[in-house]
């Protein structure tokens, strides 16, 4: 659509730019403002300049939870973005059955974060749930509290169960607005079922399934709720994340300053990232109009 | 590259039972799905003893009193009142202010309209971690600590962005002609908003009232950090049903129940838009 210039606008995107100001821009300044001072309590603060930022640098804690916030984020991209493709690509056209596959796969992404976590604590425990006590009863040494390995693979699960139906779904809105015209053309080509997803159904998905990674990067790297809920950070730290090792820092510790530093390079990492992800996004929508 | 014969034998081959195969994959994922939230349910219903005792597929002595105890006790289900009312409050004044603005981004152009446009969405990756204690200071000082208000207010963080960008995605789709006519008809912009443009995109505000909705009521960790009794959200009083005697499992399933049932009952209606309202409005 043809935009015109009309400068006026700006008053009706002025609630927005206030309401957000509040909610947004003040709290980021204050946390501007604890990163580069110190205080001893009594509400004295000295400039501390850029030591916060030196110490987090140098801090092993913060480097090992970026590892495994990165670690997590990949594995679950790289596991969700297919299996909600190939999901997508099952799911019935229209009719009946296709409203309810929508319905029932959009549940997950209702629930209360920590309903999630609670859902799957209950699941995954060897005495009262279903997972665990299977697990158990097959014989496999499976615990999530303790062990490594199976708390990990118990978040990792979970975030799959938790967040694979926006991937299809987004795939899915994406599947639907092919034209009936270019599967029949492939049909007439003789084209394999390989080469339709390849060359009409992959370049079609292109624009919604970079959202979909957009969205997915975005929200993993600040989970914090649901892996609380289920390991607390735990065993030891092994799932510690950076949300969950910022609050410990923040409102456990009360380490103003370093978890300010913290903060804010938490927040340009997410930031740069994204943006990254956005320019590809845009670029991608010019190149289809 | 293959022989034409053979690829033609195997896709026959293939053809009967791949009718079959996309029903047996939706199923299974569809299992994966609910078995979780079945074994919640199905825990709600048992009474602790025969939680704690027995390994029971479905509830053998079926049990209501999980919910009672819930919808009887104010320090349960006032926790349910409490998120009701300030995922209302965020839902009005995210869409009070994202409509104009999404107005203007959808039909003009103006001074910093891009950089704003993007802005608005860094907002939506901030993590809340991050917010987390600068909030808590922000509204304990203006004296809005434990406040409804101050949780409404912190959730527009990430709703406003949101619903911004969906209206806008929506109101894309409405010809500018409409406006125009509108205009040369007499109307002055406030009424021809309401009378003509909303009805317009009736269902681009349903979606984003849905969704705003719906990442307020989902979101724990502000919530919690800005409120203590008056203004409690469910999901905090939740994560304390451990008591003396160990955590009362069956209160707590049938709490996390009754979490889920207003997404359940609306998910219905906006079924078809929630990919578009995932996508912040881009599909």
């Amino acid at each position: 659509m043809e935009k015109t210039v009309n400068q006026k606008a700006w008053f009706l995107v002025l609630p927005v730019l206030l309401l957000v100001a509040f909610s947004a821009v003040i709290p980021l300044m204050t946390v501007v403002n604890y990163s580069v001072q110190d205080t001893f309590g009594n509400n004295q603060f000295f400039w501390a300049g850029l030591e916060w930022f030196e110490e987090m640098l140098a801090s092993e804690r913060m480097w090992d939870a970026l590892g495994r916030q990165l670690l997590f984020s990949l594995i679950i991209l790289a596991i969700e973005v297919p299996l909600g493709i190939f999901v997508a690509l099952n799911m019935p056209k229209s009719g009946f059955w296709s409203s309810l596959c929508l319905v029932l796969m959009s549940l997950p992404l209702l629930i209360p974060w920590n309903v999630v976590g609670t859902i799957w604590q209950i699941f995954g425990r060897v005495d009262i749930g279903l997972l665990g006590y299977t697990l158990d009863a097959l014989g496999i040494n499976y615990n999530y509290t303790q062990d490594t390995l199976a708390a990990w693979i118990t978040i990792v699960v979970m975030d799959v169960w938790h967040w694979t139906s926006l991937v299809a779904l987004l795939a899915f809105a994406g599947l639907k607005s092919i034209p009936d015209a270019y599967y029949q053309a492939a049909k007439i080509d003789q084209a394999s079922r390989w080469k339709v997803f390849r060359y009409i159904e992959l370049p079609k998905m292109a624009g919604v399934l970079m959202i979909a990674v957009l969205l997915r990067f975005m929200d993993s790297f600040m989970i914090y709720t649901e892996p609380f809920v289920v390991t607390g950070g735990g065993p030891g730290n092994a799932t510690t994340m950076l949300s969950i090792d910022l609050v410990k820092m923040a409102l456990g510790q009360f380490d103003l300053g370093p978890a300010a530093a913290f903060s804010l390079m938490y927040f340009l990492v997410i930031l740069l990232v994204s943006w990254v992800f956005y320019t590809v996004m845009t670029t991608l929508e010019k190149r289809e109009t | 590259m293959a022989d034409t014969s053979v690829n033609r034998s195997t896709t026959r081959g293939m053809r009967l039972p791949k009718v079959n195969s996309r029903a047996v994959v939706m199923t299974l994922y569809l299992m994966f799905l609910l078995l979780p939230i079945y074994w919640l349910l199905n825990m709600s219903l048992k009474t602790n003893t025969e939680i704690l005792n027995s390994f029971t597929l479905w509830p053998r002595d079926l049990t209501f009193a999980n919910y009672a105890t819930i919808l009887s006790d104010p320090a349960w289900y006032m926790g349910y009142v409490n998120s009701l009312i300030y995922v209302v409050m965020n839902t009005v004044i995210s869409l009070a202010v994202a409509l104009p603005a999404a107005y203007a981004f959808s039909r003009y152009h103006f001074m910093g309209d891009k950089h704003l446009f993007f802005w608005l969405l860094t907002n939506r990756m901030a993590p809340p971690a991050v917010f987390a204690l600068p909030f808590f200071q922000l509204y304990s000082s203006v004296g809005l600590f434990d406040t409804h208000i101050a949780v409404a207010l912190a959730h527009c963080l990430f709703n406003v962005p949101l619903a911004v960008w969906i209206l806008e995605g929506f109101m894309r789709g409405v010809p500018k002609e409409i406006d125009e006519t509108a205009y040369i008809d007499g109307y002055g912009f406030g009424r021809f908003f309401v009378k003509i443009f909303m009805p317009l995109i009736a269902s681009g505000i349903g979606v984003a009232a849905f969704f705003c909705f719906m990442f307020s009521w989902v979101e724990l960790l502000l919530s919690r950090t800005l409120t203590t009794v008056d203004a409690k959200p469910i999901s905090a009083i939740m994560t304390r049903t451990q008591g003396a005697s160990g955590i009362d499992w069956g209160v707590l399933a049938a709490a996390g129940i009754l979490t889920i049932v207003p997404g359940a009952l609306v998910i219905y209606f906006v079924r078809n838009y929630i990919a578009k309202g995932f996508a912040l409005g881009r599909v």
